[in-house]
């Protein structure tokens, strides 16, 4: 059980054929539609976690979906803390999932 | 010609830019997204377009006039993906407005700095979410995004979906989560019937303006009829199961203070949990505009929706949360004013009876469904309180105990809660709770967490080219 894109066929609003597109996530191609967000893209590939929090390196995703909450954040084309849930996917975008461990503490 | 800057074009700020223009100021509106509408109209893009786009909201055809109206309109100039990062003040008190555009969170944004006559500030607000134990496990999300991801993506954020919380709110979340193939499994509601009668009943020839709430409503629940949605008042999800992302949830039922009933507890099987408790204005660019916040923690306003600094106005949800029927009427007294107009003009005699009647729906809406003080009972020791500091009640309990901490600014320099990279936005208003209820007469500095001098994140190349941007202005400007 994982979120995904409606299939059009099955949408009561009817939406038209939108173009295809394809990103690099750590490294694996995922697909999704002209117009989606990142976090949009994650989420119809049926994926739900990208982020490690820095604390004790647990899961997270979206959480807010409107760009309030920076759970989302992942690198983009070399960029970091970019809020997935508010940048468009661009056709060969390379993604990665930030994880940033806190440094050691040492005597 | 008056120049009147609006930031937020959802419902009140479009709302507003068409009444300035009305009076023919030059109108200039910001909104962070690349699409106009808000949170409300959260719409597919234009690469995506949808015969019956119009079945995932109320109010569609009042978009798009707004929006087409606008659009056409060269005295209006709309910028998308503007974020504005910072408002400071000039010697007369006047708002200078600091605007990065360009992709979000990217690299190369180009730099605004406005110094409108009048400043509309419309920039809504987002869920908040109480706490409780499991919610930082992937799969829960807050009601708003769910929202969000259905209409502006066609993603369902689950197959089996627990829809939790208070207030109206969650009606249409589940009905969008149903409209985009998900199987919502309940609507659990906190406030019990009595409350809701409480705050909905007396006095209901007032609701006669609001009809056409009601029909929104009505319609909703029709939907939910038609999908066959369970809806529960006086339950609410007190924990969310599972490793490395949710499985399951507990629903309990709750008192009329929210505290969970022993021995009501039932497991549901869910692979996403839907949760908001209401609303929280997002006061941080009017704090910096220097307008003066209420006690109930909205932006103060007159009759013209003038906040306390007399070039800035407020409308929409950072004045009450009244909806949208409210917000549209906001707005236009808001822009009209702004312009140079009188609240009593006879153009805008029609809204301000609307905006009486929605101002009356907002304390419905909080008597009904506001957050009740017995929530605290659903939380465990190791519950996670703020999400980015990974902050435990347990520690926000004990050091604020143990340093007898008064101000919440205390609480977060020895808890860390609170100063992650969302500054608060999630856990602030749930802090500040809390401090508040071990602090002896309560907490000496309630605003500070929606006070952020720095409203975006910003990247320190794009700071060090605002100090550019900024030194070409002559300094006794500012």
């Amino acid at each position: 059980m994982s979120p995904g894109l409606f299939p059009r066929s099955e949408d009561g609003i009817r939406p038209a054929a939108s173009d295809a597109l394809s990103i690099s996530v750590d490294g694996k191609t995922v697909d999704g539609l002209a117009g989606q967000t990142i976090a949009g893209v994650l989420l119809g590939s049926g994926r739900l976690a990208w982020r490690k929090t820095s604390s004790d390196g647990s899961p997270r995703g979206v959480f807010c979906g409107i760009g309030v909450c920076f759970d989302c954040i992942v690198e983009v084309n070399g960029i970091r803390d970019v809020r997935a849930c508010q940048r468009r996917a661009r056709d060969g975008d390379q993604v990665i999932s930030q994880h940033d461990p806190l440094p050691e503490v040492t005597e | 010609m008056t120049s009147v800057v609006i930031i937020g074009a959802g419902p009140a700020g479009l709302a507003a830019a068409r009444a300035a223009r009305a009076r023919q100021a030059a109108v200039t509106l910001l909104d962070s997204s690349d699409e106009v509408g808000g949170q409300y109209w959260r719409h597919l893009p234009a690469e995506r377009p949808a015969e019956r786009e119009s079945l995932l909201h109320h109010g569609w055809s009042t978009f798009l006039e707004l929006r087409e109206a606008l659009e056409a309109d060269p005295g209006c100039d709309i910028v998308t993906s503007a974020q504005v990062w910072a408002i400071e003040r000039d010697a007369n008190d006047s708002p200078v407005v600091h605007v990065l555009v360009g992709e979000p969170d990217g690299t190369d944004r180009s730099q605004l700095i406005l110094t409108p006559d009048a400043l509309v500030l419309a920039t809504g607000a987002h869920d908040r979410t109480l706490p409780f134990p499991g919610w930082q496990l992937p799969g829960v999300f807050s009601a708003g995004a769910a929202q969000a991801l259905a209409k502006g993506e066609r993603v369902a954020v689950g197959r089996r979906v627990v829809v939790a919380g208070a207030g109206p709110f969650l009606l249409p979340v589940a009905a969008a989560l149903a409209q985009t193939g998900a199987r919502v499994v309940g609507v659990f509601e906190a406030s019990r019937v009595r409350g809701l009668m409480a705050g909905w009943l007396p006095q209901p020839h007032k609701l006669m303006g609001v009809a056409g709430k009601t029909g929104e409503l009505a319609g909703y629940l029709l939907s939910h009829l038609h999908h066959r949605i369970p809806y529960r008042t006086g339950h609410a999800v007190v924990a969310a199961h599972g490793t490395d992302r949710v499985e399951s949830v507990t629903v309990a039922r709750v008192n009329a203070d929210w505290s969970p009933i022993p021995g009501t507890e039932r497991r549901i099987r869910a692979d996403a949990v839907c949760v908001s408790h209401g609303f929280t204005p997002r006061l941080e660019l009017a704090i910096a505009a220097g307008c003066n916040i209420s006690a109930d923690r909205f932006v103060t306003v007159d009759a013209a929706q003038r906040s306390t600094v007399p070039t800035v106005f407020a409308a929409g949800e950072i004045t009450g949360i009244g909806g949208v029927d409210a917000a549209l009427a906001e707005g236009t007294l808001a822009g009209h004013c702004a312009a140079g107009g009188s609240p009593t003009d006879p153009t805008v005699a029609r809204h301000e009876k609307k905006r009486a009647v929605y101002v009356d729906f907002a304390a419905r809406l909080e008597r009904a469904h506001g957050i009740r003080r017995g929530w605290t009972a659903w939380l465990k020791n190791d519950t996670t309180i703020c999400r980015c500091e990974d902050v435990s009640y347990e520690t926000i309990r004990t050091t604020t105990e143990a340093t007898c901490a008064v101000g919440l600014r205390s609480v977060k320099l020895t808890t860390r809660a609170g100063l992650g990279i969302c500054q608060g936005r999630m856990c602030g208003r749930t802090l500040e709770d809390l401090a508040g209820r071990s602090a002896p007469g309560g907490l000496i500095d309630r605003v500070s967490t929606d006070r952020r001098p720095i409203a975006a994140p910003v990247r320190l190349g794009d700071l060090a080219r605002a100090h550019d941007a900024t030194a070409a202005i002559p300094t006794d400007s500012l």
